[in-house]
This record gives structure tokens, sequence and C-alpha cells, in this order.
């Protein structure tokens, strides 16, 4: 159970911005922080892993303070635990994948792990490889598996797969899925990408301009319950365009274009760029705004 | 029969302080390229003032400071036994300072240059900043490394407004090449002075040469 509530002031590129999160999450569950840029979501993920100290407020991982300012608790990231995959991977040049993995082993831990998880996530064949010789998805996965060299009690990872692409962040979603599960992790996961969110999250928490605005499951988030039948969607407004009396809308969906016919009371309220919904009613296809 | 003395006497006061000065530099580039504290930009300044001023400035400073006359240098000498003033001990010191920011620089450059994610994946992983500073980030820096070895080494065999300044021109303790060579030129002795410049230049450029061929690649056996 992650419980956090501090306050943390910003530098953004658009000016000063005081975070607030207040957050709450049980253990094993796999969340998703969601939002546009600046709203927040790296700099959570870093107060959570100890390399930003906040301002003041309270932090608490299973029970035990990670960070109190009324008490002037603050654990270092070295002893917080903590898998965190970085953006840009954060391997280690001048070490192949094993010594990667090796390096994130404690001194007391038991080395069996390393061959579990280079196992698990097919990285033997890659075993002397420096990461200057991976593909992006390669390093990603040896960046995944040496998060969990050290049996994490929290999994963080900023925006992973934004860098790779469909196919080899298809297969990684398998593999966050899986090793989510077999090691019983809580996982903290940055992703703007929505069929992504839908997959693996099972928790997803709408940040914006540095406060929590909405929080459910990704089903409440992204579909309102009105809505019933089985042909929905989720895409990005790439293009509005009027034609006569109606307008089309083209929308992306994971990597699919379609068009959709709306009226002009549709209209109103969307933008290029807007996530939206796409569901069928009967037969027509109509189209909510979602953000 | 040319005399040796004091070429050997250069390139041991050029080792011994490019030793002292890569202990001192690595601690010291490191808390430069991590620390926000006020402090950094007096610190930078101080390290970077030998870059700029005279060495007759400097070597005028050590001597008021060190000479036995005064505060600190009698304090030294009469707790620790040290004296600074027209002693190897002494152009050691000055030595030190004078080379600073030419070990210093690029290793804090090269610092600079690496993204914060490494250094973060490993506290995250629990290792300590000295465990990180020399299995992570040292290992990713070594041609900055060199370069400021090379460059400080270079800066102490080619010191010559310090050392006479705070040395003089004492053979075998404080006679160095530099200092020889402006010696003999006074004494209209050009053959001994073109011996030690000679030197000086074929040394320096061999040393030089190394470098860049090290960090531009060339003897691919070196690099790793």
């Amino acid at each position: 159970m992650i419980e956090m509530d501090v306050h943390k002031n910003l530098q953004s590129a658009e000016g000063p911005m005081e975070l607030h999160m207040q957050l709450r999450l049980e253990q094993g569950c796999f969340a998703t922080l969601y939002g546009p840029s600046g709203a927040g979501k790296t700099s959570t993920l870093r107060i959570l892993a100890g390399l930003i100290t906040p301002d003041k407020g309270y932090l608490a991982v299973n029970g035990k303070v990670w960070y109190d300012s009324g008490r002037a608790v603050n654990r270092p990231p070295q002893e917080r635990r903590i898998g965190f995959v970085f953006q840009d991977y954060a391997l280690f040049p001048h070490m192949n994948v094993y010594q990667n993995l090796q390096f994130a082993l404690g001194r007391k831990s038991d080395p069996g792990i390393l061959e579990r998880l280079m196992e698990m996530i097919s990285l033997n064949g890659l075993r002397n490889r420096k990461p200057g010789e991976l593909s992006g998805g390669q390093q990603q996965r040896v960046a995944l598996a040496r998060a969990l060299v050290q049996q994490p009690e929290l999994l963080l990872l900023d925006e992973p797969l934004a860098a790779l692409d469909l196919e080899a962040r298809m297969q990684l979603q398998d593999y966050l899925l899986e090793l989510h599960r077999e090691f019983g992790l809580t996982t903290l996961m940055i992703s703007h990408d929505t069929g992504e969110i839908l997959k693996l999250a099972d928790k997803i928490f709408v940040l914006d301009k540095g406060r929590i605005s909405r929080q459910g499951t990704p089903g409440e988030i992204f579909a309102s319950g009105w809505v019933s039948g089985k042909f929905r969607f989720t895409g990005e407004v790439l293009q509005i365009e009027r034609q006569e009396v109606v307008y089309v809308v083209t929308v992306r969906i994971q990597n699919t274009i379609v068009k959709v016919v709306a009226d002009e009371d549709d209209i109103t309220s969307l933008r290029v760029g807007d996530t939206v919904l796409l569901a069928s009613k009967a037969f027509n296809p109509v189209i909510y705004k979602i953000i | 029969m040319m005399d040796w003395q004091p070429l050997l006497l250069t390139f041991e006061l050029a080792m011994v302080t490019t030793a002292i000065l890569f202990l001192l530099a690595i601690p010291l580039a490191h808390w430069l390229s991590v620390t926000d504290s006020r402090m950094k930009p007096l610190v930078e300044t101080l390290v970077s003032m030998p870059l700029v001023l005279p060495p007759t400035v400097l070597g005028f400073y050590f001597l008021l400071a060190f000479s036995p006359g005064n505060f600190f240098g009698s304090w030294l000498d009469e707790w620790l036994g040290i004296k600074l003033v027209f002693s190897f001990g002494g152009l050691v010191v000055a030595s030190v300072i004078y080379s600073l920011p030419f070990m210093v620089h690029p290793i804090q450059a090269g610092l600079a240059s690496l993204p914060h994610s490494l250094r973060e994946a490993a506290y995250v992983m629990g290792k300590s900043r000295f465990t990180t500073l020399r299995k992570i980030l040292l290992p990713n820096i070594k041609k900055s490394v060199l370069t400021g070895i090379v460059l400080a080494f270079a800066h102490t065999v080619g010191e010559f407004g310090v050392v006479l300044m705070i040395g003089g021109n004492i053979p075998g303790k404080t006679r160095v090449a530099s200092i020889a060579i402006y010696d003999e030129v006074e004494s209209l002795n050009y053959a001994a002075a073109n011996f030690y410049s000679l030197v000086l230049f074929i040394i320096t450029f061999g040393i030089l040469m190394l470098v860049y061929l090290v960090n531009g690649g060339y003897l691919k056996r070196f690099r790793k």
C-alpha cells in the first residue's frame, strides 16, 4: 500500500507550478499516471524514488515511512527498494547485459534471480552484448530486467514504451504483465497510450497541472458507463472537416485511421489532439469527448 | 656531459603533482557536477583563477603565506615541521593549486556530459555515491580523465613563474628544467639551454600526441 500526500513547487516550461499529489495505491495494483506533459507525472515518480525531495508532506510504502516532513524523515533512494525504468533506459554503456543486471544485485542477494530474469525476458542470447549494440526494444527489456533484480516493493516506469515501434511495444506489454503477476509487484507506470493502459492497468490517475483530476479504473475513465455495446475504441482526433451539413472527424485508433460523421453539436467540444471514445449505438458510430 | 637533474626534478614534480591532483580533483569535480549549493560559483571561480592570474601573482602570495615570518608559515614550521618556501614540498603545493583547473575542468565536463539517469539508476539500486562514481561514472569518462591527467602533467612541466617565486633556483631541490633553461640563457650557455629545451619539447610533444591518438580512437587496443 502506498500512501502519498506531498507538496512540491516545481519550475515547469509554463512557469512555476505547485505539485500536490494525494495518492493511495493498494499493494499488487498496476496503476498508470496519465495526463498532458508538464502535469507532474515524472516528478511524482521521482518523489516516490527519492530522487526529488518534496517541500512538505508524507509518504509511506507498505507501512514504512519513506518521507515525513513533520518528523524530518527522508529515506535516500538507496534505502527505498525501488525498481525504476528510466525513459532513456539508463543502461550502463561500459557493461554488457549480464553485468548491467549483476550490478543491481545486492551483496547478500541470491544470484539465481539473474538467470531467472534473463530466462523470463529472453535475454540469454544478448548476455555479452553492450547496450550500444542493442535495439530500442532490447535495451528496454534489459532495463526492465535490471529494475527487477533487487525484487523491489515498487516498480516505477517512466513512459518506458513510448519510443518503441508497435510490435516491440506489444511484446514488452506482455512481459510487463507477466512480471507484474509473477513477482507480485506494485507497479506505477506513466503512459500516454490509452490502448496500453486498457490492456495493463487496474487503476488510472489522470493528472492535470500538478493534481489528480480524476481516478478510477481505465474502463471508468476512458468509457462512460452509459455507453453499451462492444464496439468501442479510444483514439485521437487528427482532423475535423466540414462537408456540406455534417462534419467528418478523422480519428487515429492505435495505428488505424477511421473517419466518423458528427453533427455540429458534437463538434463544438472537440479539438484536434483530443482523446475520444468511439462507440456504436445500434449502427451509427457516435463520438464522445474524454479529455 | 649534460646535467640531467633539472629534467628529473621537473618530471618528479609533475608526477607527484598529478598524482595528488588526481585524488583531489575527482571528488571536487564530482561535487561540482552534482551540487546546487550556493557556494558552487565561488568554488568554480577559485578553481579557475590560476587560468587567468599571472603565475607570479600566485607565486608572490604563496611566498608571503608560506614564509616563516608569517602566521601560517610559522604555524606549519612549528607544528608540522614543514618548510614550504624554497623547498620541493612548497613547489608541490604551489603546483597542485596552479594546475588544479587543468585536472578539474575536463573531469567536471565529462561528468556533466553523462545523463543524470546513470547516476540515479545506481542510487536506486542501493549503490553509494562512492561506488557509483567509481564503478559507473568514471569508467564512462575515461577520455576526460586521461585528458585531465595529461594536461595537469604537461602544465606542471611548463611551470615557470610560480616555481621561480616560491622555489628559487636551488640545484637538486627546486631547480626545475624551465628555471634551468632561463638560468643557462642568462649565462649565455646556449648549448645547455638548447638541450633542456629540446628534451622538454620532444617529451611534451610525445605525451600530447599519445593523448590525441588514444582519445581519437587511433589506438583501438588502448581504449578498452
